[in-house]
């Protein structure tokens, strides 16, 4: 039966056949419209990217008071709009490994404290201009300089020096840095020309596409740039559009209806219902960001270990994942790191729900009263019932939580990093030093577990100097344990990318490093004629 | 005609007063609202430093009555400013969202009224009879159900089951007029069943309340047909009240809108001032609320004068 079908799909993905015809021989051989949608991309992907068409996705996070300007971006509909004009020196493949993209090749002095990307010959923009190591230098100062308000600008500090020799940009760096290069793969770090010092949001960049129309919040539409260097790879389809559509419901009635051909951001609790649809293939991936319960490690009562520990225990991380993520997520182990991050140690024991050993602590910890937990439905979908499911975990173990929720307006600003408990997530980073610098180093912005611990900060330190991979997870697995054991951050759940695709979609892969497909599904994938 | 006249003249001078007092309170209600347009920006990505910088670039370490008095002044000089978030004209956008605001809201319109009016008038002919007790069944039923509701159903069935209308209502400029209408057939469903049933309502009312009067009794003893009784009869003196109600509608379909444009990714004004008001973008938020008053208050005063046209008796006062 596969056989033939496999012959079908293989006319299809040639266009000697069409979708309706072939859908027709798979239900007269007795196959499922889902298994044959299946089989029918595999082939089509075998069949190398088809060129042409137009290509559009719904993307959640538009806003009409969005810029083009790489530096403000944050939500998923900016980037992946983003990507589509625009691109980075290097990127992070699926596997983990750096990919050179307008850098060519990137090598590390032996003290990795000086870095050297040799910029590719021949790439242009969109305006004419070729790119030379110039604009890459000038756009590495407009993220980093005093003035910046970049959202990389966290992430540039430990720069000292950026300048261009020939075709190379040399960085240099205050202490040494193994991951540089991850660093820079950071989304915001698009290179413009000039750097975009003149006009940051003029959207004109390397990408393979040019931006033609911009309706803030409402759609774009980039039409394929005839000189792009890539054109094999990247940019298949002859137009590409994103439609903002920040609905959930709205997002799938537009796939369903064949308005879009992919869409981010579905919901779990409906996932089960979009498989059943013909024609549409949910996507998902295991991912890095997670969800998090944070304790200021300063403040009391949370200055207590054991009533740290003692709420670790306190929470049914399974039932978190079975009825929040609906299975599409793995459980979490109070150190924000897992599988999907490289040089991940996987023989720590997993921490699950033990009402006796958090009984344990709480009476150890000395402490009477309830808990304040702060909580909002912009935390993280469905965090409010996630907060409700922990309350009643840990009342088992005769822990009194108070579930305090706030209005999602201002919830950023006023209670995380504010309040001393409090429901958060973490969209995860790169490499495992990014996310530990990012929010676990005593020195770090944005420590919104008040963790401060000179010990800790050593071995992060030290491992970001280290070249011998080996060693640096020998260190990683010893930072993990201290966080684990010792730190604010509950993690109870890694959450799945999980996106779907129509029918006529092609090139779809799994990518952990972000959402959608790390947001260069428009330029990856292809529409089938 | 000076009555109606030096009422225009009263009126407008009233209107800008209020216009003013609106955007005090505007300006004041987001000054209240947690957090400042440089916080929502940078999110939960803000550092110290960026935040400084942010939000000195965009003058917000100014007093805030400092920061009303100068929009005030680009206003009065017909200069709205640009939007603190990104940087963008505003004149322009508002332009462009109101443009499609009123658009979505005429066809509306031109649905809703004549067929409200027309459901009204045959509700009266056929009162308490079945056709009447259908009418407003079926109208009351519609305005019963809530925006989102039907809105989604409508999708089910005709987006996504028989694929005749778009669930996404996104217009643009390079799609002809029929591509447009097409585009905003549902929504423009879903404002008719909610804006009609009030209208009808009062039509009825209005209608059934002159027939009460002597000299439609004189006109049903001439023998006139009872559908030209109160067309001809009775409907010219109920237009005050109806006007005022279909004013009031209108009204409701320019501002009030903001659900069906959500459910249905309508670009208008209503997802645009909500965007900007989790933004804190003050500038903004005041163009949108001075824009939405004027329409209320330019509204309220069509139907005022419509009904001192309409109303010989106020007309010439004695």
């Amino acid at each position: 039966m596969s056989k033939e079908l496999e012959y079908f799909s293989k006319k299809v993905a040639r266009g000697l056949m069409d979708r309706r015809a072939f859908m027709g021989r798979a239900a007269a051989l007795g196959v499922s419209s889902t298994m044959a949608t299946g089989i029918l991309a595999t082939a089509v992907h075998a069949q190398g990217p088809v060129k042409g068409g137009i290509l559009k996705a719904g993307l959640q996070g538009a806003s009409s008071s969005d810029s083009q300007d790489p530096g403000t971006w944050a939500s998923d509909y900016t980037t992946n709009l983003g990507h589509i004009w625009g691109e980075c020196l290097v990127e992070v493949d699926p596997t983990g490994e750096i990919e050179p993209r307008l850098a060519e090749s990137v090598e590390a002095s032996a003290d990795a404290k000086t870095w050297s990307f040799r910029i590719r010959d021949g790439v242009e923009f969109h305006n004419g201009k070729t790119l030379t190591a110039d604009d890459v230098v000038a756009t590495m100062e407009r993220h980093s300089n005093e003035e910046s308000k970049s959202g990389a600008l966290g992430i540039m500090t430990g720069i000292d020096r950026v300048v261009a020799d020939g075709q190379n940009v040399i960085f240099e760096l205050s202490t040494p840095n193994a991951d540089l290069p991850y660093l820079i793969s950071d989304f915001h770090l698009v290179i413009q020309p000039g750097g975009g010092k003149d006009d940051p949001a003029a959207g004109i960049g390397t990408g393979p596409y040019r931006l033609v129309e911009d309706q803030v919040g409402v759609r774009a539409v980039g039409e394929k740039f005839a000189n792009y260097w890539d054109g094999d790879n990247r940019g298949h389809a002859d137009q590409v559009e994103t439609i903002a559509l920040n609905d959930p419901t709205a997002r799938l009635a537009a796939l369903q209806s064949g308005q879009v051909d992919m869409i981010n951001r579905v919901e779990p609790k409906v996932v089960d219902l979009i498989k059943r649809v013909p024609g549409i293939t949910v996507q998902n991936v295991a991912g890095r960001g997670h969800y998090v319960f944070i304790m200021h490690c300063n403040t009391e009562p949370f200055a207590n270990n054991d009533l740290r520990l003692a709420l670790k225990y306190a929470i049914n991380r399974q039932e978190l994942v079975d009825k929040i993520l609906q299975g599409y997520g793995s459980m979490g182990n109070d150190f924000p790191i897992n599988g999907s991050y490289p040089l991940f140690s996987d023989d720590i024991e997993q921490r699950t729900y033990d009402p006796d050993k958090a009984a344990f602590h709480y009476k150890q910890s000395g402490h009477d009263g309830p808990i304040v937990l702060r909580t909002s439905d912009v935390a993280f979908p469905g965090a409010v019932d996630a907060t409700q499911l922990f309350q009643q975990s840990a009342a088992a173990a005769g822990i009194n939580i108070e579930v305090k929720r706030e209005p999602g307006d201002g919830y950023w600003s006023d209670v995380w990093n504010v309040q001393p408990f409090s429901a958060s997530y973490w969209s995860g980073r790169p490499v495992q030093d990014q996310m530990y610098s990012t929010a676990y180093l005593s020195s770090a912005d944005w420590n919104d577990t008040r963790f401060f611990r000179d010990d800790f900060d050593q071995l992060i330190l030290s491992a970001r100097a280290e070249l011998d991979n080996d060693k640096r997870r020998e260190i990683y697995r010893e930072a993990a344990m201290i966080v684990r054991d010792e730190g604010g951050v509950i993690v109870p759940m890694f959450n799945d990318f999980v996106e779907a695709t129509g029918p006529r979609v092609g090139g779809w892969f799994k990518d952990p490093n972000f959402g959608f497909m790390n947001n260069r599904a428009i330029v990856k994938c292809w529409v089938e004629s | 005609m000076g009555q109606v006249l030096k009422l225009l003249v009263q009126r407008i001078a009233l209107g800008l007063l209020l216009l003013l007092l609106v955007s005090l309170l505007v300006f004041v209600g987001t000054e209240i609202l947690p957090g400042d347009v440089a916080q929502s920006i940078l999110g939960q990505a803000a550092t110290p430093t960026s935040l400084a910088n942010l939000r000195e670039e965009l003058g917000l370490n100014e007093p805030a009555p400092l920061r009303y008095l100068s929009w005030l002044g680009g206003v009065l000089t017909g200069d709205l400013g640009t939007a603190l978030s990104n940087g963008q004209d505003i004149t322009t956008q508002i332009g462009l969202r109101l443009g499609n605001t009123l658009f979505l809201a005429f066809w509306a319109a031109v649905v809703a009224v004549p067929l409200a009016i027309l459901l009204g008038l045959l509700a009266v002919r056929y009162r308490n009879r079945w056709p009447d007790k259908l009418i407003s069944g079926l109208t009351l039923a519609s305005i019963s159900l809530p925006e989102f509701f039907t809105g989604y159903v409508l999708i089910f069935f005709f987006a996504v089951k028989l694929r005749w209308f778009p669930s996404v209502a996104t217009v643009y400029d390079s799609m002809s007029l029929l591509e447009k209408l097409n585009a905003i057939a549902l929504p423009i469903a879903v404002l008719v069943m909610v804006v009609l049933a009030h209208m009808m309502r009062m039509t009825r009312a209005a209608i059934l309340n002159v027939m009460q009067s002597a000299y439609i009794e004189t006109a049903e003893l001439k023998g006139l047909s009872p559908f030209k009784v109160i067309f001809r009869h009775a409907f010219p003196n109920a237009v005050a009240p109806i006007v005022n109600v279909v004013m009031l509608n209108l009204a409701y379909l320019v501002v009030g809108v903001v659900v069906v444009e959500v459910i249905f990714v309508y670009p208008g004004m209503g997802q645009y001032l909500v965007d900007h008001v989790s933004k804190r973008d003050v500038p903004v938020v005041q163009a949108c609320g001075l824009i939405f008053a004027a329409v209320y208050i330019g509204l309220n005063l069509v139907a005022d004068i419509v009904s001192i046209v309409t109303n010989p008796r106020l007309r010439h006062p004695k």
